[in-house]
């Protein structure tokens, strides 16, 4: 097969089969500057890392494989969907853009994220959302299927991070403990069986407002559309929503 | 709750000369002096006073004496006066003892154990007012050997990203957000204009400001406050910020009254909150993590920038160092235990971390000893004061120094160690607009520039003394450094001679 392949659509197509990350990113960056293309497809792809990190216009890569760790770090604008699973950092100081992933994620999913969103069909690991941040209407997002392992939201300091619990069975609760530990920002929405002791201490359950509504509407929407599911059934499901009980968790630690 | 606190200092007012022009009511952001009309009298009251001089330098009669109180209680070496204020306030609050600034207790400087060589009959001096004296440096990683193909007469060996600095030292991290806005821009125009660098902190770098350099050292930290491909790609090069000497080990908290409007859009979070930084930075747990990142921002850079990494000097600085480089760092910073902060809590600021001569001696060593010591520029930082330090430290094997406190002294400030605070009445360490217009940024950036001239006539001179016209001669020339009064240990540490051997 050849390595690389260049369509009419503005379109390149890159078979990663044995490249080192970094000459597969650059080949993609180098080709998509070269020739003026919004689109890019990787195939085989086997660990490469920091895929769409060297992007500084926004394009649509798809990924077939699995991709490296720090998928779409620093990313900012470019639409990242893999057709695999990603590993851990996905998304990591992300700017800007979309990262959708027909699979599962690693650890740290949304690392310090900025903006942009993130969408996973199946299961996160430990840590997503850490210290995500947002300023006025710039917020990250992340929406995930399934459930996530402990420290969901820690830290987090802005954002809205979305739980739909849906590969739960009947009567199972999320796997995550310590949620939110250390949140001072932002918002959580999760679906599923929790139960209250598995929440951080630094943050609670609050009734649902009406921008809440829209939000779910607007981002689970966007989560069925990518998927294949239905959002009105996924939007019936009840939600928590979670939120810091204090903006400022540590103000009374020191003596002054 | 009655507080046992004494005043810290003492303040003198010489009624014969005091005028009433109340300066030093409207200089004092503690509000230490009052005016009382009734008497046309002003009172201090001591205790508020934090003795940064502002009200004493502004009196035009010099009617002002501010100097430190006398502790009344009865003499001990065990309980000092800091013991007995630091546990009163604990006592009376339950919290963290914060401070700010460098660590401020005894323990050894070791710039001041090591004297420097110069030429006497059997090696002329140079004269640096006649000849060139080259301070140029060049920081990244350097390649094990450089290939030359005497045909074309060019350098076949392709040379990893460096940059240039016209002297050895740089403005270390102090964030915007800590400073002032017109301490920060005072830092980076004179950097421009000194021919080095500055450097972000963790505290982002205002938009505007990016068009009038591009001499800066853009940090990324746990918090990674106002990081995007822009910032990442606008500076010389990127820092990535595992700890800091007055802190090490620690995160930092922003408290949410520093975060102003302007703050808050230069870190990219809301008006009001604290600015978190985490103690580790989520990614790296491992060298193996570390390397992820360092890769993460030269993918983001495109290969184009060195990438640094800081650490505070701690007891496995030299094993951790290696790693680092090994983890692809193409610049290596170590901040020693006496290194400055806005905000600390006092008992790791004096407590944590090790002199930075012993981590530089030890770094250096060991990166040699591996061979490895190319691969990385050595930067040093914790407590520089003069040009001295800086020579002493290069001739150790640092390849440039940092400074912090020296350049927010040479701004203005007075060590009052009140940083954390948030009031600065000399406008450097404060997001107040009354206390921060005092500090005029021009006027500043001639300060820190006439700073910097000075300290490279004066390590000119000393080089020329030693025989030597080029500041990287002397680098790791350990020979040039003896040492006095020091135990064998410290001498085996930091790989130098007593005097007269």
């Amino acid at each position: 097969m050849e390595r690389l392949i260049l369509s009419e659509k503005d379109s390149v197509e890159i078979n990663a089969d044995g490249l080192f990350y970094k000459d597969m990113n650059k080949l993609m960056r180098d080709t998509v500057l070269a020739n003026n293309l919004t689109n890019a497809k990787l195939t085989n792809v086997y660990g490469q890392r920091y895929i769409g990190t060297n992007m500084d216009r926004s394009i649509k890569i798809q990924v077939y494989g699995t991709p490296g760790n720090d998928l779409g770090a620093f990313m900012n604008g470019s639409t990242v969907e893999v057709f695999g699973n990603a590993q851990d950092g996905c998304g990591n100081t992300m700017n800007a853009g979309e990262i959708i992933i027909h699979g599962s994620a690693g650890d740290i999913l949304g690392i310090s994220a900025r903006g942009g969103e993130i969408y996973v069909k199946g299961n996160v690991g430990y840590r997503v959302g850490i210290h995500m941040k947002e300023y006025k209407e710039k917020k990250p997002v992340l929406v995930i299927g399934g459930t996530a392992q402990d420290f969901l939201g820690e830290y987090m300091a802005g954002g809205i991070l979305i739980l739909l619990g849906l590969g739960l069975k009947e009567g199972e609760k999320h796997k995550a403990t310590f949620i939110g530990t250390g949140m001072h920002g932002g918002v959580m929405y999760i679906s599923g069986d929790l139960d209250k002791r598995q929440l951080g201490k630094e943050v609670g359950q609050v009734e649902m407002g009406d921008n809440d509504k829209q939000a779910l509407e607007k981002y689970v929407g966007k989560f069925a559309n990518y998927f294949g599911y239905n959002a009105g059934e996924l939007l019936n499901r009840p939600f928590a929503k979670i939120i810091p009980t204090s903006l400022r968790p540590y103000g009374k630690l020191y003596a002054y | 709750m009655l507080s046992t606190l004494l005043p810290e200092f003492k303040v003198e007012r010489d009624d014969k000369r005091c005028i009433r022009c109340k300066v030093c009511v409207r200089q004092c952001g503690f509000e230490t002096h009052q005016y009382d009309e009734e008497d046309d009298e002003i009172i201090s009251s001591e205790e508020k006073c934090v003795g940064c001089q502002r009200c004493a330098v502004m009196c035009p009669t010099n009617a002002l004496t501010i100097k430190p109180h006398d502790f009344g209680y009865r003499p001990n070496a065990n309980w000092s006066k800091d013991n007995f204020r630091d546990l009163a306030r604990q006592a009376e609050s339950g919290g963290v003892v914060l401070t700010g600034s460098g660590n401020d207790k005894p323990y050894r400087i070791y710039w001041d154990h090591i004297v420097l060589n110069a030429s006497q009959v059997t090696n002329p001096s140079i004269d640096p007012l006649r000849e060139p004296m080259e301070l140029r440096t060049y920081l990244g990683c350097k390649p094990d050997k450089v290939e030359y193909d005497p045909k074309t007469r060019t350098v076949k060996t392709e040379m990893p990203p460096q940059v240039m600095i016209d002297v050895p030292v740089i403005f270390s991290a102090l964030s915007y957000g800590a400073i002032s806005y017109n301490a920060w821009k005072a830092l980076l125009l004179a950097a421009k204009e000194a021919g080095t660098l500055c450097n972000t902190g963790e505290g982002g770098w205002p938009i505007e400001l990016r068009e009038l350099s591009d001499r800066v050292v853009a940090q990324c930290a746990s918090g990674r406050f106002g990081v995007d491909l822009d910032y990442l790609n606008a500076a010389a090069y990127v820092e990535i910020k595992i700890g800091q000497g007055a802190k090490p080990g620690i995160g930092g908290h922003l408290p949410g009254e520093k975060v102003s409007s302007d703050v808050s859009l230069t870190r990219m979070i809301p008006e009001g909150t604290d600015a978190l930084s985490p103690a580790p930075q989520h990614d790296i747990y491992s060298i193996e993590d570390l390397s992820m990142l360092i890769y993460a921002l030269k993918e983001a850079t495109h290969y184009e920038k060195p990438i640094s990494v800081k650490i505070a000097a701690v007891h496995n600085a030299a094993a951790i160092a290696s790693g680092m480089v090994r983890a692809g760092a193409d610049i290596i910073a170590l901040d020693g235990i006496r290194g400055g902060t806005g905000a600390a809590p006092k008992i790791i600021r004096d407590n944590v971390g090790i002199p930075i001569e012993l981590a530089l001696a030890s770094v250096d060593r060991r990166l040699r000893a591996e061979g490895i010591r190319n691969q990385a520029s050595i930067l040093v930082a914790g407590g520089f004061r003069n040009s001295g330090d800086v020579i002493k430290a290069i001739a150790l094997g640092a390849d440039a120094v940092y400074i912090g406190t020296a350049a927010l002294v040479a701004m203005g400030c007075t060590i009052c160690q009140k940083c954390y605070t948030g009031i600065c009445n000399w406008g450097i360490c404060t997001q107040d607009p009354y206390l921060s217009k005092r500090l005029n940024p021009e006027i500043a950036t001639r300060r820190l520039v006439n700073m910097i001239k000075g300290w490279s006539h004066e390590i000119k001179e000393m080089l020329g003394g030693m025989g030597i016209n080029a500041i990287e001669s002397l680098r790791g020339n350990r020979d040039h450094l003896r040492a006095v009064g020091l135990e064998q240990w410290e001498l085996d540490v930091l790989g130098i001679r007593g005097a007269g051997m």
